[in-house]
């Protein structure tokens, strides 16, 4: 299967994204450079973290405009698996490929650390191989990882199961001292209604090691490439 | 076809938490301006522009702001009047 990761000016995980991909997945992986037009024909496509365009004006505001990501959002439309880690879930919102919008963290801080994330729904493209409510740890780094939406949209994200990954405490509770950043209620997570487009702050590509403290990444990666190849 | 020069303020949305007006208020109300209540802090972006007249000037502008300039999920924008530039 081949994994296409976007690099856009300014993204910084995408080399994490190609080795997670290559080296521990042991699939293809190309980079897709963000003027070209054409996703090579790839299976998945990964728009990794970083800071697209200095963040200047938004976090993903701007590089949703960058001319790959029309492919992107064709892909994204035909069925396509889209995965955006940090600065790839902001680009996803501001793109309109998800709902909401990732705002300033509530601590003015920009937060790297190892979190942990609760498995919402275990029942979709990218975490069939976790168990619901299994706690995962793995790291964030950003400062604009606020996830907000209006009430009536977060009501219907979780009646339709679309709350992927919750910020929980080591036992799992889902708490406002778990929540790193102030998301709305602890949300880390979520996909589009297609279920084929999922973004999430935390990193799934820094953590497929033992050495780098947590492997817990890997079934991400493991369950796309499960469901895709079937 | 004239050039105009518009200004556009965004600011967070009123009622969703705005931690960077809390830090600048908290800090004001340290330095001893008790009588602050709240702050919010947004973008000012000055804009040049052509346009047939000011009022097709001010409509352009405003498709940028919802298209690009603000967020439409936790943002509100307002455009100034339109000045010869």
């Amino acid at each position: 299967m081949k994994f296409g990761i976007v690099t856009f000016p300014g993204s910084n995980c995408d080399y994490d994204a190609y080795h997670a991909v290559t080296e521990i997945l042991g699939e293809q992986a190309i980079y897709l450079w963000h003027k070209d037009h054409d996703l090579q024909n790839a299976d998945v496509v990964v728009l990794p973290g970083g800071f697209s365009y200095g963040d200047y004006l938004r976090a993903g505001a701007i590089a949703r405009f960058s001319p790959i990501m029309q492919e992107v959002a064709e892909h994204a439309k035909a069925g396509g698996p889209v995965l955006g880690v940090c600065n790839g879930f902001q680009i996803l919102c501001e793109a309109g490929l998800l709902p909401g919008a990732l705002m300033r963290n509530a601590t003015l801080q920009f937060v790297s650390a190892p979190v942990r994330i609760r498995v919402e729904n275990a029942d979709t493209l990218f975490t069939s191989l976790y168990q619901k409510g299994e706690l995962l740890k793995i790291p964030i780094a950003h400062g604009d990882g606020r996830y907000f939406a209006p009430p009536q949209e977060l009501d219907a994200l979780e009646a339709d199961g679309r709350v992927i990954f919750r910020y929980a405490d080591a036992s799992g509770n889902i708490s406002a001292d778990a929540n790193p950043n102030g998301s709305e209620r602890n949300i880390a997570g979520i996909i589009n209604e297609q279920g084929n487009v999922l973004g999430m702050m935390p990193h799934p590509e820094r953590a497929c090691s033992r050495l780098l403290g947590s492997e817990d990444g890997v079934r991400l990666l493991e369950s796309i490439l499960s469901r895709v190849a079937a | 076809m004239a050039r105009f020069r518009l200004a556009v303020r965004i600011v967070p949305r009123k009622g969703l938490l705005d931690p960077q007006g809390k830090a600048v208020s908290d800090a004001l109300h340290t330095l001893g301006f008790e009588s602050v209540g709240s702050v919010h802090v947004g973008r000012y972006i000055v804009i040049e522009t052509s346009a047939d007249d000011a009022l097709a000037a001010g409509e352009s502008v405003r498709e940028m702001c919802r298209k690009l300039l603000a967020n439409p999920v936790t943002e509100d924008f307002e455009v100034e009047s339109a000045v010869p530039a």
